[in-house]
């Protein structure tokens, strides 16, 4: 996904470009609200997050002026104020949901996942391989002529696998990117959504193919 | 709240103090009256007896060298005839009795043409007695004759004891007159004090205008200092608000730098001892972030209750909305969020805070239900309260535990591993208790939590 990320904090918005980029994504930082216009008026972003305490201005600002501007780019506001305060006005002003620093960024991702669910399924949200189709927006996997339902596990490791076709996935990276840290999960837990996927699977020529001692990948046979 | 002294009340002061002053003035009209009265009484008695003298001594004349007196009946009758009053005379020459009551008292120093008159007692009853003299030729040479007329006085006494009774009259009038202008009075006096009350009064909680209605010059002062006050009530209300954001902001951000920081590194790890020495990292920040979090939320929580706005809030948009705000995080454990009832329900309250509570259940359930499991969330309404209950199929709560579990950083024995500051349930119970309601932590019979909010209808 493409994201612009609107925040002042210098290494904050570092720590979460880099954060972002390692699951794939491509993201452009502005620092100020005037930048963030500059970027909105030539590129055109999958999800915008947005601070709302900047240099030049209020965030909600900035939401306002997207809203008139017919830009219907899906926004999630990033807060590091009370949440108490801030909320209702900020969803009445056309943010489709908001975060409170710090953010967990598997909760980002299920939020963006959840928020692109809502605004309908676009043509970037549906991924391709061989026999297969996947629209990650609302989780259906299509496999000739058959659809399923993922669940929320078997659908974000489908996405990672399919996000990057041939590209080996160690089961600690696998964990890292399904699981919250506060879990205690064993790393064979990854196995039991492999095989589910590999029964969903079953049928097309698209297989999960095990590394021996390094991981996962997905390939088209 | 505490209630003001009340000593003694302006009105009745007033009330008081004016009756009084009517009833002083009140006693003095009938005094005055009944003694007018007397006296225009005892004048037109006097006239009457000096007429009557006068009419005796214009009829003596001298008749063979002696002095010949007539009394003329109608200058008698005109005493008697009206009242039963008896009446005496007198008629002497220098010292000598011609006729009539030689005891009838004189008055003194008539002179040798005069009227004079007074009140005296003759034959046991009380008179009163006019003489006229005049001078008088005879032939023993000239001398003075004098006629006194008296009448008894029980005709003046009941004309006196009637005009008592009508002066009583008249300052009882008087009073009762002075009694409804004296409430009157108060009424219009006070008026102005109870205008600015009722301004006062009929304002939200959070109103904090200066009050701008015209008072009287007395109430200006009171009305400087009321918006004194209330001015800087609400610099040091904003300011909290803001220290509040404020120290939200300072905390959170160092934070959000450590843990994006830390999520990094635990991607390019791969020793699996280093990497669980990571995720506890994660985990702590996690941890002091959401009591920094839960913290605020009670400060805010509290300054908000101070003034707890009356606002209607449709309860059941509110726990969609909070349901669909928490499921990506459940997604995430792939827990299931279900609404199966949910009645139409709107009460009185704080919206934001009635969010905070529901969010804190959510949280709660969510943090607390292993995964693959399910939550149900359900609001219903009947004709005396509306309940929200939140079930889930965790481990539920300690037995006999839910009192302590809604204590300030009281967490339940079997938290262990679990983020979370012990302060989500103290908010819940805060809130509802503002808004009239009661919080219930029950375990469900097949094992879970059950958390319900119950709000009674008015």
């Amino acid at each position: 996904m493409r994201f612009l990320l609107i925040e002042d904090n210098a290494p904050l918005a570092a720590a979460v470009v880099d954060r972002l980029s390692l699951d794939g994504h491509v993201v452009d930082h502005a620092g100020d609200l005037e930048t963030a216009r500059d970027y909105v008026a030539t590129t055109s972003y999958d999800m915008i997050l947005l601070d709302i305490m900047l240099p030049d201005g209020d965030g909600s600002s900035f939401l306002t002026h997207l809203r008139l501007t017919e830009n219907r780019t899906p926004t999630i506001v990033l807060t590091a104020r009370s949440e108490i305060s801030d909320r209702i006005s900020l969803l009445d002003l056309g943010a489709d949901d908001y975060m409170v620093k710090p953010i967990d960024f598997a909760e980002l991702e299920a939020r963006c996942r959840a928020v692109l669910r809502r605004r309908g399924s676009s043509a970037s949200s549906v991924l391709s391989l061989g026999a297969i189709r996947f629209d990650s927006a609302s989780g259906v996997l299509h496999v000739g002529a058959a659809a399923t339902q993922l669940r929320t596990r078997e659908l974000r490791l489908f996405e990672v696998l399919i996000n990057a076709p041939g590209m080996i996935f160690s089961k600690p990276a696998l964990v890292d990117r399904l699981f919250s840290y506060d879990e205690e999960v064993s790393e064979n837990a990854i196995e039991v959504y492999v095989a589910r996927l590999r029964k969903h699977l079953a049928g097309s020529d698209v297989t999960i193919t095990t590394v021996r001692g390094l991981g996962y990948k997905l390939e088209q046979t | 709240m505490t209630r003001p002294v009340v000593q003694g009340s302006i009105r009745r002061r007033l009330l008081v103090l004016l009756l009084c002053a009517s009833a002083v003035l009140a006693v003095l009209v009938y005094f005055l009256v009944q003694s007018v009265a007397r006296q225009v009484a005892q004048q037109s008695q006097d006239n009457i007896l000096t007429a009557s003298a006068l009419s005796v001594i214009d009829s003596a004349r001298i008749v063979d060298g002696s002095v010949m007196v007539d009394l003329p009946y109608a200058a008698l009758s005109m005493l008697d005839s009206i009242t039963d009053e008896r009446v005496f005379y007198a008629v002497r020459l220098g010292d000598e009795l011609l006729t009539g009551y030689a005891e009838l008292p004189r008055p003194p120093r008539v002179g040798a043409r005069g009227t004079a008159q007074l009140s005296a007692e003759f034959l046991g009853e009380a008179v009163r007695i006019a003489a006229v003299t005049r001078p008088f030729a005879t032939d023993l040479g000239r001398n003075v004759l004098e006629v006194s007329v008296a009448q008894t006085l029980s005709g003046q006494r009941q004309t006196l004891a009637w005009t008592s009774r009508l002066s009583l009259a008249v300052g009882a009038g008087f009073f009762a007159l002075t009694v409804v202008l004296a409430l009157l009075i108060a009424r219009a006096t006070i008026q102005p004090l109870d205008r600015l009350t009722a301004s006062v009064s009929r304002r939200g909680p959070t109103d904090l205008r200066p009050v701008n209605a015209p008072v009287p010059q007395e109430m200006a002062r009171l009305v400087t200092s009321l918006n004194g006050f209330m001015a800087r009530l609400e610099a040091s209300l904003n300011r909290s608000e803001d220290f509040i954001a404020e120290a939200a902001h300072r905390v959170r951000t160092p934070l959000a730098v450590v843990r994006t920081k830390a999520e990094i590194i635990q991607r390019q790890i791969h020793k699996p001892e280093n990497r669980k020495a990571m995720a506890e990292m994660i985990e702590a920040i996690d941890e002091s972030s959401r009591t920094a979090g839960q913290l605020l939320d009670h400060a805010m929580v509290s300054f908000r209750l101070d003034s707890l706005p009356r606002d209607r809030v449709d309860l059941r948009a509110l726990m969609r909305d909070a349901v669909e705000r928490i499921r990506p995080v459940a997604e995430i454990a792939d827990i299931g969020l279900d609404i199966p009832h949910a009645d139409p329900a709107t009460i009185s309250g704080d919206a934001i805070l009635l969010q905070s509570a529901v969010r804190n259940l959510l949280d709660n359930a969510v943090k607390y239900s292993p995964a693959d499991t399910r939550i149900e969330i359900s609001l219903r309404r009947d004709a005396r309260a509306v309940r929200l209950e939140v079930r889930d199929e965790g481990p539920g709560f300690p037995p006999g535990t839910s009192a302590a579990l809604t204590e300030r950083f009281a967490r339940g024995s079997n938290a262990k591993g679990v983020i979370g500051s012990g302060l989500g349930l103290t908010i819940v119970q805060d809130v509802v208790t503002a808004h009239g309601g009661r919080l219930h932590l029950d375990n469900q019979h097949g094992g879970g939590a059950c958390a319900s909010l119950l709000f009674p209808l008015p």
